[in-house]
């Protein structure tokens, strides 16, 4: 089922163009979305969660086909659609479990429920503890995220973005900074939560991991989609290979 | 030393606590640093004021006035903080704090330079609360009323809400908070309870004037806030207790009062930016070492 469909996407800062006319949808897989430095990865993760409106296109969500490239992040998260980000972003200050209790139906303004309930109850701490075993940090569960190491923070990042009760589950660069026995457990959790039934794209630099986790791969290069295919077509694709590699 | 002294320094110590922990809510939970505060304080004082000198009006009704206005007002003084971000922020709220005060100097309703005087002292329920110990009462109970209202925000959606605006804006967007509407909500409610403290100042004092407002008495609150530990309930409580009593105990520092202040705030930044009881102060560490009981069993360091 397509789930995410992304229409003639353009972008520009400014004077810079980010995004040139990009397309692809999404199918029941995880898509990996690749390219060098400045391709234009993260401001189209930005544009897709609501972070950034788009100056040109459009992008369809969901079986409703709702068009969400004008909606804010607070509102594409309320459709099902959790990210992560590429430079992490834990609540510092928090305890691993109030993270991800973050996640967890907050009211997206001040309502009543805001105001008067209260967040720890049984059945939250629940879903928690149903999370953080899923996502391998249960015997953090009481440090606050700022001591744990980028690994964890990175994981803890997919955990609070699971709480959301995501569909689509977008990673921005989770395996960075990991050695490879830790991406190695990261790949086992993405796959994991693909059978658990949640759509995933992912940008990644790292090659091989992506080359491994992806069934479908996404290759940007100076803001236009150059290839899409399977990890064995990118990789004999002769532009790929160019934009990595640079021409002779 | 006579009681009555000591007794009106209690009060002040109350007072500030109030002001302290309504602050707390808005600079500690949700990272909004005001420099400010005083107009709220100054906000409430003056409305019950007005209301009991001008109209004559009971003191449940000013008070329960100073609280609704200066929510409101905190309110609409809170927008700023939606198109500016910390140090710009910072600046807004002093220049609300010197536009306040200018307005109580320079309009003639509220009494100008001169301030407003002959505030009755309240009555509530046939009882008159004229100074002394059974004020004192008054201004504990309503201590601990802020602090039984910052205790269960920090329990609610909104309280975690707070926590992650103020770690991250994007990251809070990414769970699915609206970053704008919160920090409207901790501004009014901070100002509010800011407003009914200010309104014991008036009753208390009997008279207010611009000059009790100003913008050094903004510093002097968030120093509690900041030296007692940020983000805490105890935090701002201690640092309202240390900072009001110290110039008293030690009259002969009394002129020198904002000198110490300053100093004390350059040796916290430096050597204990959580504060004096902050979550990883020296004094916390040892306080829990020492009485394990005493640590909230959920915040243990990483296995």
């Amino acid at each position: 089922m397509t789930l995410l469909e992304v229409k003639h996407i353009s972008h520009w800062f400014g004077g810079l163009q980010a995004l040139k006319d990009v397309s692809f949808q999404t199918q029941n897989e995880i898509l990996g979305l690749i390219g060098p430095n400045g391709a234009g990865k993260t401001t189209l993760f930005n544009i897709i969660s609501g972070f950034i409106t788009p100056t040109k296109g459009e992008v369809i969500y969901g079986g409703q086909r709702i068009r969400i490239h004008h909606l804010r992040p607070y509102q594409t998260v309320r459709l099902g659609m959790a990210r992560t980000f590429q430079i992490v972003k834990p609540f510092a200050t928090l305890t691993v479990e109030e993270n991800v209790l973050t996640g967890l139906g907050m009211p997206f303004y001040p309502t009543s429920k805001a105001l008067v309930q209260r967040y720890k109850t049984a059945s939250n701490m629940e879903k928690v503890e149903e999370i953080l075993t899923t996502t391998h940090l249960i015997e953090y569960r009481n440090s606050p995220a700022a001591k744990l190491p980028i690994g964890l923070q990175r994981r803890l990042e997919i955990a609070r973005a699971l709480a959301t009760g995501p569909k689509l589950l977008l990673l921005d660069e989770p395996a960075a900074g990991l050695v490879s026995q830790e991406a190695t457990e990261l790949s086992d959790l993405i796959l994991n939560l693909f059978h658990q039934g949640i759509q995933i794209i992912v940008i990644e630099h790292n090659m091989r991991f992506a080359m491994n986790l992806c069934q479908r791969i996404v290759v940007l290069n100076q803001g236009e989609m150059i290839a899409q295919g399977t990890p064995s077509e990118v990789q004999n694709n002769e532009k790929v290979i160019n934009a990595y590699l640079g021409q002779e | 030393m006579s009681s009555g002294y000591i007794v009106t320094i209690l009060t002040f110590v109350a007072i500030y606590i109030s002001l302290a922990l309504s602050l707390n809510i808005l600079t500690g939970y949700a990272g909004q640093i005001s420099l400010g505060h005083a107009a709220f304080l100054g906000i409430g004082a003056y409305t019950s004021a007005v209301l009991a000198v001008h109209y004559g009006l009971p003191f449940w009704v000013d008070f329960l006035a100073a609280v609704v206005v200066t929510g409101m007002i905190g309110t609409i003084l809170g927008l700023p903080s939606l198109r500016v971000r910390h140090d710009f922020l910072v600046l807004a709220t002093m220049g609300v704090n010197f536009v306040v005060v200018s307005v109580f100097k320079y309009v003639d309703f509220f009494g100008g330079a001169m301030g407003l005087v002959n505030i009755p002292a309240p009555t509530i329920l046939g009882l008159t609360f004229r100074g002394g110990a059974p004020y004192l009462t008054l201004t504990a109970i309503y201590a601990l009323l802020t602090l039984a209202v910052c205790w269960y925000l920090s329990k609610t959606w909104s309280g975690l809400a707070f926590h992650a605006i103020r770690n991250d804006e994007d990251a809070a967007a990414s769970v699915g908070v609206g970053s704008a509407r919160y920090k409207i909500y901790a501004f009014g409610i901070s100002a509010a309870l800011a407003g009914g403290a200010g309104s014991l100042y008036a009753h208390f004092l009997g008279s207010v004037f611009p000059d009790n407002f100003v913008f050094v008495e903004s510093i002097g609150m968030l120093s509690m806030v900041i030296f007692g530990g940020i983000g805490t309930l105890r935090g701002p409580i201690i640092g309202a207790i240390f900072l009001r009593l110290m110039p008293e105990m030690f009259r002969f520092i009394q002129d020198y009062r904002f000198t110490l202040y300053g100093a004390l705030l350059v040796l916290m930044m430096l050597f204990q930016p959580m504060g004096l009881l902050g979550k990883d102060s020296w004094l916390w560490k040892f306080s829990t070492r020492v009485w394990p009981g005493y640590r909230t069993s959920k915040r243990e360091e990483m296995p």
